[in-house]
């Protein structure tokens, strides 16, 4: 445990990381406990219509005169937990359909990686509207699109990984003690795969949140008034001059982007780093 | 070499085949087309529902729908556009020329500027001219693109007026006779000088938008393989055989770097595909990506799956393009 937190501190001297860290526990606050805090609620009507920023309404307010702040915190209920389910299911799918391609090999590895192939010679995005528009317009339906389209990337690296891992002594040593595929696959391949695909994971956090408001932008996910960032910005180009509508809630996107883009880089050096000096 | 692109060129229709099936199977699982051709109040009217099936060939069960599908499709036949009521395969190449050219512009951009700015950042080096580059390049690639298209709208058109507004044409003005269907080239081609700097100044800023992310991934690529070279023994040779700066750098180093830049100029077609699904929606570019999207909110599964085809059409040649042009540049590389 000591050691960790040695690490841990040693880490935080990089500022990538000690700002990812800073902008990913206060998205992850504002999340649980934004209720308690926002001045005013998602869908109230404060009765001044289109103010601009002051310091009662901080990023102005709407045509409806809701609190734009209040509705801009209240999008990372929407993005957030839909990234975090994307991700999961990316990861788990993906190590346990990689994980079984790289270690079993042959011809269902070749059969697993055309079908990956499928995916990636397609932008993700394309795929994902048309699931989503055929799921009809809604927060759950662009879950649903987004994670299905977002595995066969982590299918590749885990697969990658399992490969090179795959000859190594100890797994020779569990093959010739009797131990069952599923279970060398669990407790010996799979869980030495995890440093990379966590870092990757990070990184890739902001750009799933950047999907998901792309498609409610284009009117494919979260149908107004749901407080969504994606729906908010394209809600605020309606009234392109009043230009705290667009701005703000593009700016909780873009935090998040850079924030785990930054934490994932710098883990990413951190380890670098310390596999080099050993 | 030829043995190798063939072998490409064969897999191409399987992984196409691939994708029309992903696309056709995963947009039927919960939507039904006939709702989007006659109408939610349509929809409940039998005899309309029937009419509506027979005419569209969704009478059948969904395999044999399918089936259906891919036998005109191999003739070249996308179906009928829902909304449009024309050929999908004529909408596609109506709607191709205004993508081309917003494509073209972000390529320029993302090429030569990121070349331009990369070597600037190594020549600056540590000073603060790099720091700006090395910004501007996070910048594009973590700026939501429908968000800064936005907000340099916002500056550059409403607030200042230097650029002009949304649209691939001034209010009341006749697109240039139709050669290409890119309106910058037609325009040069009519003699319409006006016109060529009107659609230009127009096309600007939608193609630095989509090209800023690619510009800033050149840039650092430039920037990394210039420092890495200038310190290396050929750099030194050329130089102490007296060959000008200018020479070795443009020969030799940069030659180098050309391979990086090749790679990402190659595997940028599905960011500056879907890039411009999002830049069309906000500048009115009445191209791929805004029937695109107008396709997937009406739910109009013929031109949604042309689409879809199209851009992974454009996506696996770019990078069979990519992958041949790199043994051509790179000696080293081999194709087999």
């Amino acid at each position: 445990m000591n050691t960790r937190l040695v690490a841990f501190r040693h880490a935080l001297r990089r500022p990538q990381i000690t700002f990812g860290v800073l902008v990913s526990l206060f998205w992850f606050l504002v999340v649980i406990t934004v209720n308690l805090w926002a001045p005013y609620k998602a869908y109230e009507q404060t009765g001044v219509r289109l103010s601009p920023p002051s310091l009662h309404h901080l990023f102005g307010t709407d045509v409806l005169g809701r609190d734009v702040f209040s509705r801009v915190m209240y999008g990372s209920r929407q993005s957030i937990p839909i990234a975090v389910v994307v991700i999961v299911f990316a990861v788990l799918v993906g190590s346990v359909v990689g994980g079984i391609s790289g270690y079993i090999g042959g011809r269902l590895d070749s059969f697993i990686m055309r079908i990956t192939d499928v995916f990636i010679s397609f932008p993700a995005l394309l795929f994902a509207m048309v699931i989503a528009a055929s799921l009809g317009r809604s927060s759950r339906s662009t879950m649903i699109a987004v994670s299905v389209t977002w595995w066969p990337f982590y299918a590749r690296l885990v697969r990658g990984q399992v490969m090179s891992i795959r000859n190594r002594e100890h797994i020779e040593a569990a093959v010739s003690i009797g131990a069952g595929t599923s279970r060398i696959l669990r407790k010996h391949v799979l869980p030495l795969t995890m440093t990379p695909v966590m870092v990757n994971a990070t990184s890739d956090f902001g750009f799933v949140v950047l999907v998901v408001s792309s498609l409610s932008f284009l009117g494919l996910g979260a149908k107004p008034p749901t407080p969504e960032w994606g729906t908010m910005v394209a809600e605020g180009s309606q009234n392109f001059y009043q230009w705290w509508l667009a701005l703000t809630p593009g700016l909780a996107i873009v935090t998040i982007i850079l924030g785990f883009n930054f934490l994932g880089d710098g883990v990413r050096d951190e380890l670098d780093k310390r596999s080099a000096t050993k | 070499m030829s043995r190798y692109i063939f072998r490409r060129l064969v897999a191409m229709p399987l992984v196409l085949l691939g994708i029309v099936t992903l696309t056709f199977f995963a947009s039927r699982l919960a939507g039904d087309p006939i709702v989007s051709i006659v109408g939610l109040r349509g929809a409940g009217n039998a005899d309309t529902v029937a009419a509506a099936r027979a005419k569209w060939g969704l009478d059948g069960s969904i395999i044999h729908q399918y089936l259906v599908y891919l036998s005109h499709l191999v003739r070249g036949d996308l179906g009928i556009s829902i909304t449009t009521r024309q050929s999908v395969v004529s909408d596609i190449a109506r709607k191709l020329p205004a993508t081309g050219e917003l494509a073209i512009g972000a390529m320029l951009f993302g090429g030569v500027g990121g070349v331009l700015l990369g070597v600037l950042a190594a020549a600056r080096k540590g000073r603060w001219v790099d720091s700006v580059i090395r910004g501007f390049a996070v910048a594009g690639a973590s700026l939501p693109v429908f968000w800064t298209a936005l907000v340099l709208l916002f500056f550059l058109y409403a607030k200042t007026g230097w650029l002009p507004g949304p649209g691939r044409l001034p209010a009341r003005i006749d697109p240039p006779l139709h050669r290409t269907g890119m309106y910058t080239v037609d325009a040069l081609l009519s003699g319409n000088f006006t016109l060529f700097r009107q659609t230009l100044m127009r096309l600007l800023l939608p193609s630095f938008v989509l090209g800023w992310a690619l510009m800033g991934g050149v840039a650092r690529t430039v920037r990394a393989t210039v420092l890495d070279e200038l310190h290396s023994d050929y750099v030194r040779t050329a130089r102490s055989k007296g060959i000008s700066e200018r020479a070795v750098f443009i020969g030799h180093v940069l030659r180098n770097a050309m391979l990086p830049i090749l790679t990402l100029l190659g595997l940028s077609f599905a960011s500056l595909l879907t890039g411009a699904v999002l830049v069309e929606n906000i500048f009115s570019w009445n191209g791929l990506g805004q029937y695109t999207v107008h396709a997937a909110q009406a739910l109009d599964y013929p031109a949604l799956y042309g689409t879809c085809m199209t851009g992974a059409l454009i996506f696996l040649t770019a990078n069979l393009v990519t992958d041949v042009l790199y043994g051509l540049v790179d000696p080293k590389v081999r194709l087999t």
